[in-house]
């Protein structure tokens, strides 16, 4: 049995909950106290002491009820495929008196083709589960090796002797060859089934992580309308991540100078002996992130996804103020808040979306109303490939918004190798930014946005 | 003879919380089970209202045991939490030693004869005496055992959690002075969470993790039952069903245990026989505690009074 649970913490890593040794030593130590006896009783068991949060619980949840029920698909994939006509047939071959030279013949079979001809379900399930452990399936990681390791545990089975037993048959006994056939293709579909459960136990984690890899180094404007979903979730995931990263409380606080003030007052019930001192704190700003977001034409999208990941990011950031504009700029941060991102989207997009930009015009919308959010403890972050169209780009605005702020972002979904080209006013603006970078995929805006809260550490 | 019968063993601890008003769910009570078996804290977590602090408080109540509750806040650090010297005395006690200092050092002759003499003398300055124990430390040292709540451990600074672990894992604490500290009955330990920020890997492998959620209609209906006993079984059923209807909406504070009581209590105050739109309207602000809220549930009101009434015709 410790051979299974081992096993079972393997599936559990495979499903992406993390299982340390420590862990899996107290989960045996529970175990041994409830026993095997009550299936719900061990799984609330398995929850207990794996799983470290409610994600990880769903998801050993799952890992368990797959692992548990494995077994079974082996034998009643079995059972469908040829019970019927086994049973018709064995009825028949009961009655006639040819019965015992086709048991002489069975003799000089190979083991699996007898284990075979005799359907021992629960024998070809054992033999099925001994090969799986010596083709050590469960490294089976990427769903592109299902037909090595079905290939393997067959050849473990002894699929090499069958065949010569087939060979061997055919001209000699062709109804048992037959029955042998038949019975060869359902192992077949038995073991291709145990080798998709398999994969689904231990490779989920890494076959989703090498599509989050794909996915994260994909050009975010042009990603397909079905990858959008899976994106929006990676996006969630970043903003976990820079969330656990930065909401930390800040560190260091209590350095500093010594506050003789507050540490006399404090201590004034012991005549002025310093029992408890008082520190000057120093202050360590959250960051404050006003946004100026281009949602015209091929930025909209990364615009949606910046949206998403920097409204992710409560817990880490204090205050955040996002614009959208392409003709002209209108404040969205309620729009934002209030609604789910696709009702916001669509809203801010009927509003100004898929006009040409303008982004002069929008800077100067930007200074009449609202150039007195920007404090010196803001950071502005403008995401837009900077092609105004030919119209004045008024980069006069943007010098004043970067003298009243503490940085200045300047995000451009377009290669460096198209700045400046065309109607790209990206070199005017770029002398007045603290930072000017890149931005088109998913990898590019986390470290984009994780520089920009880093800075405020 | 628990180990040859866990599920007799679990199905006990449900009882015995049942007994003190507390209705577990099939995992909580496996929970409490194992946390005394293996002895290992149990992290609780949850949205607020669903009575995590209440399981701490009906284990101590089920077990006979004194339960001692840390409450914890930003800030909260160990001279609040473990112990502290007890200044004022030991300033005392040094005057006092000054007074008797001639006695002390008994006509020694030379300044280095007088400095033997007082490092021969037993110094009480940092010894038990001196030190005032917080609820950590007065948890170590109850001879009969006790439950130790650790109440809303996400509102405690990243600093606290690392002061946790060794009394978590280990059930001692170090003092530099007096060395260490191990408790004469390992305690009960409950953590709360409300999820506010993601606590540390260190802590968390430390502990069972519990997630308490929001109870199955049958469940709250029991817990009702319990809290409540003055309600009349077709009212329990269909305010619970209404509550269940408004978890579906997507609101700013979902309605938790807690706020089906209160109403639950307020429907008796108010001797109300059945579920009806005036009643609701009047009183869904003991439910729900945003203006927001109430705005968005109000016109879904109806429809969700239909359905918890007729289900209670059909269930």
């Amino acid at each position: 049995m410790r051979e299974n649970l081992h096993r079972f913490f393997r599936a559990a890593r495979g499903a992406g909950v993390r299982v340390s040794p420590a862990e899996s030593i107290d989960a045996m130590r529970a175990v041994s106290r409830v026993g095997f006896t009550d299936r719900g009783v061990l799984r609330d068991t398995f929850l207990l002491t794996l799983a470290k949060s409610q994600d990880e619980k769903r998801a050993l949840g799952e890992c368990f009820d797959l692992f548990f029920s494995q077994p079974e698909p082996a034998e009643r994939g079995e059972e469908s495929k040829y019970d019927d006509a086994e049973r018709a047939e064995s009825n028949a071959s009961s009655d006639s008196p040819g019965e015992a030279s086709a048991g002489d013949q069975a003799e000089n079979l190979g083991p699996l083709a007898q284990m075979l001809l005799t359907q021992d379900r629960n024998a070809i399930s054992a033999a099925i589960a001994n090969a799986s452990g010596a083709a050590s399936l469960s490294n089976i990681r990427y769903f592109t090796q299902r037909g090595i390791f079905s290939g393997r545990v067959l050849e473990a089975m002894g699929i090499q002797r069958l065949r010569d037993d087939l060979d061997n048959l055919t001209p000699t006994n062709p109804a048992l060859a037959e029955r042998l056939q038949a019975a060869l293709d359902g192992l077949r579909d038995t073991v291709r089934e145990t080798v998709s459960q398999a994969l689904l136990l231990y490779g989920r984690e890494e076959t989703e992580n090498l599509r989050n890899e794909i996915l994260r180094n994909a050009p975010l404007a042009r990603i397909e309308p079905r990858q959008v979903e899976q994106m929006r979730a990676l996006i969630r995931q970043i903003a976990r991540r820079l969330r656990e990263r930065y909401s930390k409380p800040r560190k260091r606080q209590r350095r500093g100078h010594l506050d003789v003030r507050r540490t006399l007052r404090r201590n004034a019930a012991w005549g002025g002996v310093p029992f408890l001192t008082a520190w000057k704190r120093k202050h360590r700003d959250r960051p404050k992130i006003v946004a100026l977001c281009d949602v015209s034409g091929s930025v909209a999208r990364v615009s949606d996804f910046f949206l998403l990941l920097i409204h992710s990011l409560h817990e880490v950031v204090d205050d955040v103020r996002s614009f959208a504009f392409s003709g002209h700029l209108i404040e969205v941060s309620d729009i934002l808040e209030e609604k789910s991102l696709e009702a916001a989207m669509a809203e801010i997009m009927s509003k100004v979306g898929f006009g040409s930009s303008d982004y002069g015009n929008s800077l100067a919308d930007f200074e009449k109303s609202w150039m007195d959010t920007i404090t010196p403890q803001t950071t502005v972050i403008v995401l837009g490939d900077a092609r105004s169209n030919n119209l004045d780009p008024r980069a006069d605005i943007l010098r004043r918004i970067s003298e009243r702020s503490k940085r200045l972002v300047w995000l451009n979904p377009e290669g460096r190798m198209a700045w400046g080209f065309g109607d790209s006013e990206m070199p005017r603006y770029a002398t007045f930014c603290s930072v000017v970078r890149q931005c088109a995929t998913a990898r590019q805006l986390e470290r984009a946005v994780s520089d920009i809260v880093a800075t405020y550490q | 003879m628990a180990e040859a019968q866990p599920a007799a063993a679990i199905e006990a601890v449900e009882n015995g919380l049942a007994a003190q008003g507390y209705i577990a769910s099939r995992q909580i009570a496996t929970a409490v089970y194992l946390s005394q078996e293996i002895e290992k804290p149990i992290l609780v977590e949850g949205p607020a209202g669903v009575g995590k602090t209440e399981l701490a408080k009906a284990i101590a109540a089920w077990r006979g045991m004194k339960m001692i509750r840390l409450q914890c806040y930003e800030g909260l650090d160990e001279a609040k939490a473990l112990y502290e010297w007890k200044y004022a005395k030991q300033l005392l006690y040094t005057q006092i030693l000054k007074d008797k200092l001639g006695e002390v050092l008994g006509g020694a002759q030379t300044l280095h004869a007088a400095l033997d003499q007082l490092h021969t003398f037993g110094d009480v300055f940092f010894s038990k005496e001196f030190v005032e124990p917080r609820p950590l430390l007065q948890a170590l040292e109850q001879p009969a055992g006790c439950v130790l709540l650790i109440d809303e451990i996400d509102k405690s600074d990243a600093e606290f959690e690392s002061l946790l672990l060794e009394i978590l894992s280990d059930f001692q604490v170090s003092i530099p002075e007096l060395g260490t500290v191990s408790a004469i009955a390992p305690p009960t330990v409950i953590l709360t969470s409300n999820s506010e920020r993601d606590l540390g890997d260190a802590l968390k492998r430390r502990c069972l993790h519990l997630h308490i959620g929001f109870p199955e209609q049958k469940l709250e209906e029991r817990i009702v039952e319990s809290r409540v006993p003055g309600i009349s079984q077709s009212l329990r059923r269909q305010m619970v069903g209404f509550i269940h209807e408004i978890r579906t909406l997507d609101l700013k504070k979902l309605p938790s245990v807690s706020e089906t009581i209160d109403w639950a209590r307020v429907l008796v105050l108010l001797q109300a026989t059945e579920l009806d739109h005036e009643i609701v309207k009047d009183t869904l602000n003991v439910l729900l505690k945003y203006e927001a809220d109430i705005e968005a549930a109000q016109p879904q009101l109806t429809t969700f009074i239909a359905k918890a009434s007729r289900q209670n015709v059909f269930g």
